[in-house]
């Protein structure tokens, strides 16, 4: 499988990255010289091989539902590029 | 006062003990060495005198009533991936320039528990991407280390590279890095210093800046096994604020270091033996292969038949888990705000302007395998090679306790070196990345110097939490080895 330019605006617009068309060719020659490289993958026989998302054999631990962590507003707020009275400021999202 | 710092973390900590020397002095000399190597070698990008100030004095006052943790006074340098409260924490991104973290990572919160003084951040590649330091915001950091006869900047390799070079050139006591394929384990070979990740999960990923969730794994780069024993130690433990944190407990690392290698079985796997690999890497592996049976250790070969595939199913599952885990630094709520003409304008300039190439790439790539049609025939796929790898690991450890292997397929190479594409500079985790995949212990220990000077080192990867085989084997690699070489200082 190979990706064209169209493909890559169209996965650059998805992961909400602003891609300079001049960008456009290369990073799909990148992207395809890697696309090449791990097809090899499919030499790999891997029916009923049950996928591993991670190396951890234990069950997820489970905790009690309560608050553990809060009245820090100040400190979320303390990295924000904008904000106001207590709030983040952000881009008007709804019209 | 210069020479306390070629001391080991085991020695200057012994003479913090006896009162020899202050912790206060000791973080003066370190500080103003690192400052002074900066122009030179640029392996931080930030300090706090005040901070570093502060925890010493607070150490000497431990000190002298007797008391003091394992890392009691000694200057560290941390990661720049590990969130320092109040020092700025950017993973070398611009996206994160300016981010002071108001907490405090795990891992670093265990060292100053221990007594550790922190010295300075240091720089990495962008996110921790990369495997030559080039992909800093801060610009690259130059190894301390030149090949015999050439003046050439060298990289000092990544992404840790700002630890190890730090560690190298004798400017701190220890570093923490992470390693999500290599990234401790290449710096460290690299530089000629020892670099070590735990099973996963060992050290706590809580307030480190997340890449590849699966895949990474904190843990120090060290001038000798024992000093990353002691570090491991301190940065160890379960911690309830991550779930994928071990809940066992943690072995004595430190102890393990001189525990006797006699009657191990030692695998050795061909399929270690790549195309195009230097004449001396096959020499060293057969000198640690001769030091290990002199020690009284059994050799047995071993296969693991998947190890060619581990590197393409790196590179779905990483980029994979980077874009998702990157989708947060969304010029909100922290990090650098591009403003667009509307929302999504705005996400895209900041997330354009904010991530270097590489980054990109990676997210790109992610956004790809992970997307509606191909998720199946990447993503998926990868999973499943993914335990086929570990199956092979499992099967080795069934007869061996051990695998021994090169740490990398070259020494370090120049910083002006052209690769023409990324993959180029992906297979320097060739022998690496294959133990992020398994999830299994690993260590890089400095063996010898290839024709030209530079450092080469072996690696020892043992099964899940058995960190103790692993410093065992990787000490008794040293006592071996009797690696002194030191690079000359320049800077």
């Amino acid at each position: 499988m190979s990706v064209t330019t169209e493909d890559v605006r169209r996965i650059a617009r998805l992961a909400r990255i602003a891609e300079p068309t001049e960008r456009l060719e290369a990073l799909t020659q990148e992207l395809n010289g890697i696309l090449t490289w791990i097809e090899q993958l499919d030499e790999v026989d891997t029916d009923n091989v049950e996928p591993m998302t991670t190396p951890v054999k234990f069950p997820l631990p489970q905790r009690e539902d309560k608050i553990t962590d809060g009245g820090i507003r100040d400190d979320v707020l303390a990295n924000a590029p904008k904000s106001e009275e207590g709030f983040f400021v952000v881009p008007k999202s709804v019209e | 006062m210069s020479d306390l710092l070629s001391l080991s973390l085991a020695d200057v900590t012994a003479k913090l003990k006896a009162r020899e020397v202050s912790a206060t002095e000791l973080a003066e000399t370190a500080l103003n060495a690192a400052e002074a190597s900066q122009p030179a070698l640029n392996a931080f990008c930030a300090f706090d005198r005040d901070l570093t100030m502060t925890m010493a004095k607070a150490s000497d006052a431990k000190l002298a009533k007797g008391e003091g943790g394992l890392l009691e006074g000694a200057p560290l340098a941390i990661k720049d991936l590990f969130a320092v409260k109040g020092v700025e924490t950017t993973a070398s991104s611009n996206i994160l320039k300016g981010f002071k973290p108001r907490y405090e990572s795990t891992v670093t919160e265990k060292m100053w528990a221990e007594g550790g003084v922190f010295l300075a951040k240091t720089s990495m590649d962008e996110f921790a991407m990369g495997s030559s330091n080039k992909t800093a915001c801060t610009g690259h950091v130059v190894s301390p280390w030149k090949a015999e006869g050439s003046d050439k900047g060298l990289t000092p390799g990544g992404s840790s590279g700002g630890s190890a070079a730090a560690v190298s050139a004798d400017l701190c006591f220890g570093a923490t890095g992470t390693d999500t394929g290599g990234s401790i384990r290449q710096p460290a070979a690299f530089t000629g210093t020892v670099g070590a990740k735990g099973t996963y999960g060992r050290c706590s990923r809580w307030g480190a800046v997340a890449f590849a969730s699966s895949l990474d794994h904190p843990g120090p780069i060290a001038k000798t096994v024992k000093d990353s024993a002691i570090l491991m130690q301190a940065m160890a433990g379960h911690d309830p604020k991550e779930s994928t944190s071990l809940p066992n407990d943690v072995p004595d690392f430190v102890a393990a270091c001189g525990r006797s290698v006699k009657g191990l079985k030692i695998g050795v796997a061909k399929e270690y033996r790549v195309d195009g690999m230097p004449e001396e890497i096959d020499a060293l592996w057969q000198q640690g292969i001769d030091w290990l049976k002199a020690a009284g250790c059994e050799i047995v070969d071993v296969t693991l038949p998947h190890t060619k595939y581990a590197l393409p199913t790196y590179y779905i599952i990483n980029p994979a888990e980077a874009s998702s885990n990157l989708a947060r630094y969304d010029g909100m709520r922290f990090g650098q705000r591009v403003e667009g003409a509307d929302l999504t304008d705005t996400y895209e300039k900041t997330r354009g302007q904010g991530f270097g190439a590489e980054v990109q790439r990676r997210i790109l790539m992610g956004t790809y395998v992970l997307s509606a049609g191909y998720y199946d025939a990447y993503y998926l796929k990868a999973l499943k090679v993914r335990r086929r790898i570990l199956e092979d690991f499992e099967n080795a450890f069934g007869q061996v306790d051990a695998i021994l292997t090169p740490s990398t397929p070259s020494a370090a190479f120049a910083l002006d070196a052209e690769f023409t594409d990324p993959i180029q500079m992906y297979l320097n985790d060739v022998f690496t990345v294959t133990a992020n995949i398994a999830g299994i212990p690993a260590i890089s220990v400095p063996a010898g110097l290839d024709a030209s000077g530079l450092p080469l080192g072996l690696q020892v990867i043992t099964k899940a939490l058995d960190e103790e085989t692993m410093f065992a084997v990787g000490a008794a690699l040293e006592d071996s080895a009797g690696f002194t070489a030191k690079p000359k200082k320049w800077w």
